[in-house]
């Protein structure tokens, strides 16, 4: 039993199940990201833990008690919303008092209150102003004020920064982590960006059609995708996932894969229980940071493979230039360290790391290993 | 905006503007010019009407005809003059008002951030009620109002405007709300406020520009109602207009222009009152929203 407990739990409206049977246990102090594209139910999940939605079959639980039938005010949650949802009338202070006022706690400790948590976030000379006179990150402040004053057992975050432009949502991001790393409490937290999964949380639900595809770590759910949503959908740019067919020889597997100039790219599988497999189409998914130059590959992997392939185009992104090639009739692209003389129409040798490479069933889209 | 209007005033030129001011004051005249009228003849004794020239100003200035028309006028069969009517009237429109704004405000505050199975076609009869035409009801309500004891009665009167004011106040909010968002309200329960109190404490605080387009709406409509003023009201409960139209028509004898004349702005001079105060608190919360945005 954890300290926030989701337990078989699903919904639907109507007849429509836009959830399925859920279960995730979070611990005291967790930051846990639901991550997905947009209408994979991730909101409704937290609706659910808020008591805003109704669970429509299983169980919600906060330390071990049943919250299923709890009205929202009485779960000890806090919630920051994607709107921010400042109460239009009131300023700063009121806003972040009127959680305080409508739990009965006294005039003087409301004042309290919220002068320590200004203090926090910085915007102690903002509490007279209405929510129409602040800017995009003014008002995040206050609404996650609002949160915090409330001292919960659980904070939830809906998409929190996805109307700040760029630049401040990094600033915030880190602003977050910060706040969770001083106070040390739970939280779930909503987002449809991977980086912001990857960057903020201690574990990951990715989430896709009203499922969570893989729980786990943000390593775990990085390097060991469970299947190939997870793998196209964490990471940035994205798993290079192409067809290869399996081969035996001297008790070793390998990958076998067309190339675009004709020929065929064949790659050491490192676990030689495939070679079993002998003949079996499957897709092979491999990091773009892990198909290199000779000179720019991992130094500490045992399997490094050489392709000759001939390059697509390139793409300089400043520290890395993204080098675009064509195995198994997919792109593919790798990531060279910069000052590699790499022209576009020529043939260039890619290195491949093979220790991160991850096989999928080309039908069921799980992993084989 | 501004920079864009300065420019088109220095653009016009003398004879554009020349134009443009003298079609204003035409269409200002030909719309005044009947207050023009009933005022100067109000101001004037009746022997300089009927002298002729009714758009001349008075050669003797008086008050006697609004004295008249407001304490000692015949109305009907009693000289009362308008006073027992214009109070009947205030006690009609204010509860009437009151009561359909603050209900409107209630229904549509429901409608949008409390749904229920079947409220679209709960709001859908309501919207239907707006367009019933008053006569129509004329006979049915006259049976309900027998029923429930409030015939020929101010507190009957108020019932009426009430059903009637209902399916527009929440047509009003219904829409002005519809746009406040849910997550407001979401983040209210969470706060740990009920149904009342965020109504309270978050819509309705609000509400003001909406709040006025109701009541001045209201206001109007009650105020100058005529037919159910006729229809259901007793001697002593009638509201102004129905008094007015008595003044009017009753007059043994010599037919008081002057007097008249009074009574008609006087029975006009609340509405007016209304959109000269709340107009302007009107535009005020307009303003002040899309500033905000
Ligand atoms: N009130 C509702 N009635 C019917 N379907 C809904 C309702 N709310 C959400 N849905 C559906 O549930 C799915 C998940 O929605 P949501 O949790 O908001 O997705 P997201 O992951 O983008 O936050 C979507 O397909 C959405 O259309
Ligand atoms: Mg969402």
């Amino acid at each position: 039993m954890g300290f926030l407990d989701i337990k078989n739990a699903t919904k639907s409206y109507g007849t429509v199940k836009v959830l399925h049977e859920t279960d995730i246990s979070v611990e005291e102090g967790e930051f846990l990201v639901l991550v997905g594209p947009s209408g994979c139910g991730k909101s409704t999940l937290l609706n659910m833990i808020a008591g805003l939605e109704e669970v429509t079959s299983g169980e919600i639980a906060i330390r071990g008690n049943r919250m299923n039938e709890v009205r929202p005010a009485d779960r000890n949650i806090a919630m920051v919303f994607q709107s921010y949802a400042l109460y239009p009338n009131m300023n700063v202070a009121q806003n972040i008092a009127f959680g305080l006022e409508m739990h009965g706690v006294v005039k003087a400790e409301r004042d309290k209150a919220v002068q320590g948590v200004a203090e926090l976030l910085q915007i102690t000379q903002l509490l007279d102003r209405k929510p129409g006179q602040l800017s995009g990150g003014q008002r995040q402040r206050v609404a996650m004020g609002r949160a915090l004053v409330r001292d919960p057992d659980v904070f939830l975050f809906d998409e929190p920064l996805s109307n700040l432009d760029a630049k401040l949502r990094v600033d915030m991001r880190t602003e977050i982590k910060k706040l969770h790393q001083k106070l040390g409490r739970t939280i779930v937290y909503v987002t449809h960006d991977q980086i912001e999964a990857l960057t903020l949380s201690t574990r990951i639900a990715v989430m896709f059609g009203g499922y969570v595809q893989q729980l786990g770590t943000p390593k775990e759910i990085y390097d060991n995708p469970a299947n190939m949503f997870v793998a196209g959908f964490m990471g940035s740019p994205s798993m290079n996932l192409f067809p290869a067919k399996l081969s035996a020889a001297d008790g070793k597997a390998f990958a076998n894969f067309a190339l675009a100039e004709g020929g065929t790219g064949s790659l050491a599988v490192p676990d030689p229980a495939l070679a079993r497999h002998d003949g079996r189409d499957i897709i092979l998914g491999i990091r773009p940071e892990a198909i290199t130059d000779p000179d720019g590959a991992d130094r500490n992997s045992k399997d490094i493979h050489h392709v000759e392939a001939r390059v697509e185009i390139t793409e300089p992104a400043g520290s890395d230039t993204f080098v675009v090639t064509e195995f198994g009739g997919k792109e593919v692209t790798g990531r060279f360290r910069a000052d590699v003389d790499v022209k576009p129409a020529k043939v260039q040798t890619f290195a491949v790391n093979m220790e991160k490479a991850v096989l999928f069933d080309p039908v069921t889209e799980e992993r084989v290993v | 905006m501004a920079l864009a209007s300065t420019d088109t005033v220095i653009r016009t030129g003398r004879t554009s503007r020349f134009i443009i001011y003298t079609v204003l004051i035409v269409f200002c005249i030909y719309y005044l010019l009947p207050l023009y009228v009933m005022l100067v003849n109000s101001l004037k004794p009746l022997d300089e009407i009927r002298g002729g020239g009714m758009l001349s100003l008075p050669q003797e200035w008086t008050l006697a005809p609004w004295g008249s028309a407001w304490s000692t006028a015949q109305i009907g069969v009693e000289a009362t003059g308008l006073r027992p009517y214009f109070l009947n009237s205030l006690l009609m429109v204010v509860p009437a008002v009151a009561i359909s704004t603050m209900l409107g405000a209630l229904n549509g505050y429901v409608l949008t951030k409390w749904r229920f199975r079947g409220d679209t076609i709960i709001f859908g009869l309501m919207l239907f009620g707006c367009f019933i035409p008053f006569q129509m009801v004329l006979i049915p309500m006259a049976r309900m109002l027998g029923l429930m004891g409030l015939a020929g009665t101010v507190p009957g009167l108020i019932f009426v405007h009430l059903v009637y004011g209902i399916g527009f106040s929440t047509l009003y909010f219904r829409n002005y709300y519809a746009q406040f968002p849910d997550e407001l309200v979401r983040a209210a329960m969470i706060d740990g406020a009920g149904f009342f109190r965020i109504f309270q404490r978050i819509m309705l605080p609000s509400s003001g520009p909406i709040a006025v387009v109701c009541i001045i709406w209201q206001f109007t409509n009650i105020w100058n109602d005529f037919l159910f003023g006729a229809s259901f009201a007793d001697f002593d409960s009638q509201p102004m207009t129905v008094a007015l139209n008595n003044l009017v028509s009753s007059s043994t004898g010599v037919k008081e222009y002057n007097v008249h004349f009074a009574g008609a702005i006087m029975a006009a001079l609340p509405t007016l009152l209304v959109y000269v105060v709340a107009g302007r608190f009107f535009v005020r919360g307009l303003m002040a929203g899309s500033v905000k945005g």
